[in-house]
């Protein structure tokens, strides 16, 4: 099983709490959009991530496994 | 094929200014009326304009996900007009959205700073009450939200400069929101020209404050909140860019969105509480098992107050503040088989769509357990359940206003037990407004706890960088 993550642009608006959440894996960058820096971070990341998914103020964030 | 299928209209047009009247009255059984009549999309008509109302999950998804170019929110709000001033726009589009997040501080990083900076603004206020009184909610929220989003929004110095009478002024302004303003939003009305006094007064006294920072010496950068920062800007000649109007214009717009609204829940949440005592006991229960150990309010606390959370979701889902979102379609929209011409109203209405018994069973029932594991309401109904909108344009502030709502409460139900002075079903709210405030009377009385986790004088300071403009 590996990490997937998948980001829905209609939704995000650059709070960058998933930048708090997991730095590695998440950026909110000059345009104030989320950069994805690793759609399928390894495992270690996985309770960074579900909490960025978790607190994202607009659920803009999904996990999946694949 | 190829023919255009109008919606459906609802009943109860006059004739004359259509269902105006009706929304001045009694929007939201105009609006659940439209639902029953007509479905997902009906339309109902206000003086010259025609408003197309959505509801349900599918066409609340066209709604909010529509690009600014198909769905413009800026143009659908005539009653903001007055209130902002020229040249103020009501609603950016999403990229300066996204910029305003960051030079407003409603990032995440700086919320642990907001936070303490509201917990020492509720403590402020409470420092003010005997062992007993009573409160009318509206009052007291609508002061304590100046202060909060002056202080986190715009800089501690800027609040330091404000006082009751900025509340009442702001109550002026939202009192000036009558669905009237679709016929004209300058009307020679009494709460039109209170609305533009009011805006006036404000102007006055931000140009008293110009003229305070002006003669001082330049603050450093660390000491400088939003005020100095536009003072600083200057035009291509060396000219200040921002006259006092503009900046009152640009303050208002800030402010206004998170004022009533969250002043409005944080009433519900309590209404709500006392109307429902074993809720309360829980959420009580799980405030005093969180600070026994004299905790600070602070970020990290705030995250996780599961129970208190669910209550506030529960009320606004009950109580949303406002129970109509409005866009002027640009380009004709299909929802359901329907077409929608351009230049008509479209509207969504948190009010109906939140209590849609197909989303929630027991939809008329306060009911936090539906946001208690493994029930996920909100999350499992996104087009649904949508006190702070959805998409694109959803609420920037949702994020920091459950955390203010959080920190109030923490404060509040540690040091204080409240109960109703009024009958439970005498406290409602006044729809005569776009902008919907709470009814007075809506009086509680409040009494100081003993033996309580007690963090009421904590005399944690303002600390933080609440300022935005860095």
């Amino acid at each position: 099983m590996a990490i997937r993550i998948e980001v829905d642009p209609d939704l995000c608006q650059g709070h960058g709490v998933c930048e708090s959440e997991a730095p590695e894996v998440f950026e909110v960058g000059k345009d104030h959009k989320v950069v994805v820096l690793d759609a399928s971070p390894p495992e270690d990341q996985r309770a960074a991530v579900e909490l960025a998914v978790k607190y994202c103020p607009t659920h803009a964030l999904r996990l999946t496994d694949t | 094929m190829g023919t255009i299928t109008e919606p459906p209209k609802v009943s109860g047009d006059d004739g004359g200014t259509g269902h105006l009247e009706e929304l001045r009255t009694d929007p939201i059984g105009l609006m659940s009326r439209v639902r029953a009549e007509c479905g997902d999309v009906g339309e109902f008509r206000l003086a010259d304009k025609d408003v197309v109302l959505l509801t349900g999950a599918e066409a609340n998804e066209v709604f909010f996900r529509a690009s600014d170019e198909e769905l413009d929110q800026a143009a659908a709000y005539p009653f903001m007009t007055p209130v902002f001033g020229e040249g103020v726009i009501f609603d950016a589009t999403p990229e300066e959205r996204r910029r305003m997040l960051h030079n407003q501080s409603l990032r995440d990083k700086f919320m642990r700073g907001h936070a303490e900076t509201i917990s020492a603004e509720v403590t402020r206020m409470v420092e003010q009450w005997d062992d007993e009184g009573e409160i009318d909610l509206l009052d007291w929220f609508a002061e304590l939200f100046i202060y909060t989003s002056s202080a986190c929004l715009i800089g501690h110095k800027f609040r330091q400069e404000l006082d009751v009478s900025y509340a009442h002024l702001f109550h002026d302004l939202e009192q000036g929101t009558d669905a009237l303003a679709f016929v004209d939003p300058y009307l020679d009305i009494e709460s039109f020209r209170r609305r533009d006094s009011a805006r006036a007064a404000l102007v006055q006294r931000i140009e008293g404050i110009k003229a305070k920072r002006l003669a001082e010496p330049t603050p450093d950068k660390d000491d400088m909140d939003l005020v100095d920062v536009l003072l600083s800007v200057r035009d291509e000649h060396g000219n200040a860019a921002f006259s006092a109007d503009q900046i009152t214009g640009m303050f208002i717009s800030m402010m206004f969105a998170g004022h009533h609204t969250t002043s409005g829940t944080a009433a519900w949440t309590l209404i709500e509480l006392l109307r429902n005592p074993g809720a309360m006991d829980s959420v009580v229960e799980e405030l005093d098992e969180l600070y026994s150990g004299g905790a600070d309010v602070s970020y990290q606390a705030l995250r996780e107050i599961p129970v208190l959370e669910s209550s506030i979701k529960e009320a606004l889902r009950l109580h949303p503040p406002l129970i109509l979102l409005l866009r002027l379609v640009m380009e004709p929209v299909e929802v359901e088989g329907f077409t929608i011409e351009a230049g008509k109203l479209v509207g969504a209405s948190p009010a109906v769509s939140n209590r849609i018994p197909e989303a929630f069973g027991d939809s008329e029932a306060f009911d936090p357990d539906r946001y208690i594991d493994p029930r996920h309401d909100d999350l499992d109904n996104p087009w649904n359940w949508i006190p702070f909108g959805a998409g694109r344009h959803r609420c920037v502030g949702a994020a920091f206003a459950m955390m203010q709502l959080k920190a109030i409460f923490s404060v509040l139900l540690v040091d204080w037990t409240f109960e109703m002075a009024q009958a439970p079903e005498t406290y409602r709210n006044d729809h005569s407004k776009m902008v919907v405030q709470l009814e007075q009377p809506c009086v509680v009385r409040y009494r100081r706890r003993h033996g309580s986790a007690g963090h009421g004088s904590a005399g944690n300071s303002p600390g933080g960088d609440g300022g935005g403009g860095r």
